[in-house]
């Protein structure tokens, strides 16, 4: 099976979900706010941290906290262990061939920063293209404009249609200009819901000798992913949407690629000899993780990924498309609502617009029903300039979401219409 | 409920609905746009001012309820008012959306929107126009900014 696939042929597995027990994880759901039990959907945005992971932190600076790869101290050699040993996790999670090719950074951004700094500042050239598409999240557009404006290369952008699904014909069309010299998109769109084909686009870009990016920011969560079948050069994602701690991202690279680009920052636990006349750098991927990093962080995502990996993403995915055919029936059914993005392949959010009701006033006043949700443009300006409209509101779903919580939203949003109507 | 409708008002439903002097002035003597990057919300804001008195004003834009509203009714209390009282009375408006200090007086229909001071992160949205009328004022090239 196909990692891009996942969703759709996912078997039913969510009976094997105890909705309950997860949900007693999370100790931060367990509160009202404004009187009213808190329904947490802005997942999309950041998920909730369960107690494994907040635990793993507290237990990393409680018992054995210390600076990694230098230390000849115990508490050195045990925190060196932890945080490799979650590189491990990570490498197993994306069924990457080398714990080599999982470089530790801030975020999915810092992730894409890396490529397009170091990959770009060296690969490409004036008169080179960057591929990416119109739905993508402000972090994969603006690195690579910076790019362009460093290297005189142009920035080609794939449209999509009103349902939110890729132009592939345009694509190939891109890709054909022979002057194209890296293929950057989005795996699930974070305004839409759209799950793109990443793996055929991949063989698309491949056909051609081109290198793709894959924004995994929001995919992770929700389907399984294997990089190795994806075949993509880069996969970026961050710890924050994975139930893992915020300050954490990881980049996917093949290693050849990794060996071949310079490093990207300076610095300390990079280097392998430093003199005034020459600095050696040090292997993969060390190369890549300049200066102290989070070091709890990737322990706590470490955790994040066993904990997940516990349940299980099938059953995670088949739950939350459950959820997403409950919500997507239901929001239906309100005059005036209308849904953005309606893909065949689709996953974990709804974005819609209220017709007399700006996204902000429905926020609040959902906030004020205790459901949490994020209305504005969800860093895509370029999605929302697409359908024309300033803001979107984002319902969007986590594996602790339930159809009470749906049920919430729903009634919520019906407050909304009379108190506007 | 109770406590949403100290916020929308009927007031403030009403010129979100049909908000007042929506238009542009074709050649006004001041403009400015305002922009609020945490939702992407833009305004325009244009000025007729002769004599020091603010002839005519008008704005055009896409915001929600609350940032519509008090561009709506700020235009119905700046019209015909001269400029020197433009900076004293956004002061009192600011006082009014993000204090609990009692509604000064003068602010007319301006302090139905006093309600937004229970709600921190929508007092950008209520005080986007006066931004943008200020930047008009001091002629600013640039769109404002509420961050």
């Amino acid at each position: 099976m196909s990692a891009l696939h996942a969703l759709s042929t996912a078997p039913v597995a969510h009976a094997g979900l105890d909705l309950a027990r997860i949900r007693a994880d999370f100790p931060i759901l367990r509160q009202r706010v404004h009187g009213k039990p808190l329904v947490y959907l802005d997942n999309a945005a950041s998920a909730q941290r369960p107690k494994a992971v907040i635990d793993a932190i507290s237990e990393c600076y409680s018992t054995y906290y210390a600076n990694i790869h230098r230390g000849v101290h115990l508490l050195s050699e045990r925190s060196t262990a932890a945080y490799e040993g979650a590189r491990e996790k990570v490498r197993a999670f994306l069924n990457a061939a080398s714990v080599q090719e999982i470089i530790f950074t801030r975020s999915t951004t810092e992730s894409i920063n890396l490529v397009a700094s170091s990959f770009g500042g060296s690969m490409v050239k004036a008169g080179d293209e960057i591929v990416i598409t119109g739905m993508e999240h402000h972090s994969n557009i603006v690195p690579w404009q910076l790019l362009c404006e460093r290297t005189g290369a142009t920035l080609k952008v794939v449209p999509f249609t009103d349902a939110g699904e890729l132009i592939l014909e345009e694509y190939e069309r891109l890709l054909d200009s022979g002057r194209v010299k890296l293929v950057a998109v989005v795996h699930l769109s974070n305004a839409l819901g759209t799950i793109n084909p990443v793996k055929f686009m991949i063989e698309l870009a491949h056909a051609r000798g081109i290198p793709v990016l894959v924004d995994g920011a929001q995919s992770v969560p929700h389907l399984a992913v294997d990089v190795r079948v994806l075949d993509c050069e880069f996969y970026a994602f961050s710890s924050h949407k994975l139930y893992g701690p915020s300050g954490v991202g990881v980049l996917y690279g093949k290693q050849a690629l990794l060996e071949a680009m310079p490093p990207y920052q300076g610095g300390g636990d990079m280097i392998r000899l430093v003199t005034f006349e020459k600095t050696e750098y040090a292997d993969l991927p060390n190369k890549f993780e300049a200066g102290t990093p989070n070091i709890a962080g990737v322990i706590g995502l470490g955790a994040a990924l066993d904990w997940l990996n516990a349940i299980g993403l099938d059953a995670v995915a088949a739950h939350e498309h459950e959820l997403l055919d409950y919500a997507t029936a239901l929001l239906q059914q309100i005059p005036g609502l209308s849904i953005m993005g309606t893909a065949r392949d689709k996953a974990a959010l709804a974005a819609f617009t209220l017709q007399g009701v700006h996204p902000h006033d429905i926020g609040t006043i959902l906030d004020r029903e205790g459901v949490a949700i994020r209305a504005g443009h969800h860093c895509a300006q370029p999605v929302m300039q697409r359908y024309g409209v300033p803001a979107t509101a984002r319902a969007s779903f986590a594996v602790y979401n339930t159809r009470d919580e749906v049920d919430a939203l729903v009634k919520a949003l019906w407050k909304v219409k009379e108190l506007f109507e | 409920m109770n406590d949403l409708r100290d916020l929308y008002q009927e007031v403030i439903l009403d010129h979100n609905k049909r908000p007042r002097n929506f238009r542009i002035i074709p050649q006004p003597t001041h403009k400015a746009d305002g922009v609020n990057p945490l939702c992407g919300d833009r305004i325009s804001v244009y000025l007729d001012i002769e004599d020091g008195v603010i002839r005519d004003i008008a704005f055009q834009g896409a915001g929600c309820a609350i940032s519509s509203a008090s561009a709506s009714l700020m235009t119905e209390a700046l019209k015909g008012k001269p400029v020197d009282e433009v900076e004293h009375l956004f002061e009192a408006f600011h006082n009014v959306v993000t204090s609990e200090c009692e509604c000064p007086r003068g602010l007319g229909k301006l302090s139905v929107l006093a309600g937004v001071r229970d709600y921190p992160s929508r007092v950008k949205c209520a005080t986007l126009a006066w931004h943008a009328v200020r930047a008009a004022l001091e002629k600013r090239k640039e769109p404002v900014a509420t961050e």
